[in-house]
């Protein structure tokens, strides 16, 4: 019954690599397409509070966003939170100018949509954040968005 | 005269792309966004008479500088506070204790009733955040809650199950998140 037994050889070929290239190709053009590089360096600490109700924030193009927290180099800048702007610490009065700019750079249909992102530090304070949102108001950006992370329920 | 070119060894390409590869998934931040969406009041009008709200369809909440709760000028508690909103904001026919209700005909729902009750928050400015996200956490949660229930009432099937854009709107118009910040002011000195 050796009828299937053809060729002695039983030396296992060679498995060819030639397409190999194209899989890790694909990948990476994957990797590629979804990745969103990091437009600002963070220079205030943003340690998000958790929350239970939050939504997805959708179009990243239209949102715009303002950090809070206290300085990372707190040798330098103290411990008392900041107001981060693109790249720079801001003042409370930076803001309107900032919201009109973002404004500006947004596409004609998607201005009203503008939503403005609040990443702030869960340990500061109040005060800084309603002076944010007063200047926000008078900026007439009255979409806003408290950036939290989606907490853990644990199921009981 | 055409000369033969050798053949360029690939062999190395995958070595290549490797590089490349590791390089993206090192830098791909793959996190999504999320938050509580809130929308703010434009500011106020100086000609604008403040509107007289009764007494009874306000519920106030007062965060104090130490992160402490006052609900309706008493101690109140993280955790029941959900349910004090959902109580204060459901309907409650002739009950001097509660809001008052009105009859409203909305489209795709009918008449239903609705309750004017207006949920006032207030913060120091030395709250912290967290506080104030947690407690705007529970005002949310109860929002929605209450729009969960109307909408299994209604469509028989949950909030944000919705699909058809009227319905949503529709649930919007007779569940209104209505929470109004004070104008801010220093409550607790520093």
């Amino acid at each position: 019954m050796s009828r299937f037994k053809k060729q002695g050889s039983k030396e296992v070929p060679a498995i060819s690599t030639s397409s190999l290239p194209d899989i890790i190709f694909m990948l990476l053009f994957f990797f590629m397409v979804t990745t969103v590089m990091r437009e600002t360096t963070l220079i205030v600490r943003t340690k998000l509070p958790e929350a239970t109700e939050v939504q997805k924030l959708e179009k990243k193009s239209i949102v715009s966003y303002i950090y809070i927290g206290p300085p990372t180099q707190s040798k330098i800048y103290g411990t008392e939170s900041r107001i981060q702007l693109n790249d720079h610490f801001a003042v409370v009065d930076d803001i309107q100018e900032f919201v009109v700019l973002e404004r500006e750079a947004r596409e004609e249909a998607d201005r009203k949509f503008l939503t403005t992102s609040l990443k702030v530090n869960s340990d500061t304070k109040m005060g800084i954040v309603t002076d944010v949102k007063q200047e926000l108001r008078k900026a007439s950006a009255f979409k806003i968005n408290y950036s939290t992370l989606r907490k853990v329920v644990k199921k009981e | 005269m055409a000369r033969k070119v050798p053949q360029i060894n690939a062999g190395s390409m995958a070595d290549i792309a490797f590089l490349l590869l590791i390089f993206f998934l090192v830098t791909t931040t793959m996190d999504v966004d999320t938050g509580i969406m809130r929308q703010l009041p434009p500011p106020p009008d100086p000609n604008q008479d403040i509107p007289d709200i009764r007494e009874r369809n306000i519920m106030n909440i007062l965060v104090s500088k130490s992160d402490r709760l006052l609900v309706n000028k008493k101690i109140g508690n993280i955790k029941t506070l959900k349910n004090d909103v959902i109580d204060f904001m459901s309907i409650h026919h002739d009950d001097l204790a509660y809001p008052e209700v009105t009859l409203k005909s909305i489209d795709y729902i009918g008449d239903v009733y609705t309750t004017k009750g207006i949920i006032s928050l207030k913060n120091d400015r030395g709250t912290s955040y967290n506080m104030y996200i947690q407690v705007q956490n529970e005002l949310a949660a109860a929002f929605k809650e209450l729009r969960d229930r109307l909408s299994m009432e209604k469509f028989g099937r949950k909030y944000d199950k919705l699909i058809n854009e009227d319905y949503i709107d529709a649930i919007n118009k007779a569940v209104p998140v209505r929470v109004s910040e004070a104008e801010p002011e220093d409550v607790g000195g520093n």
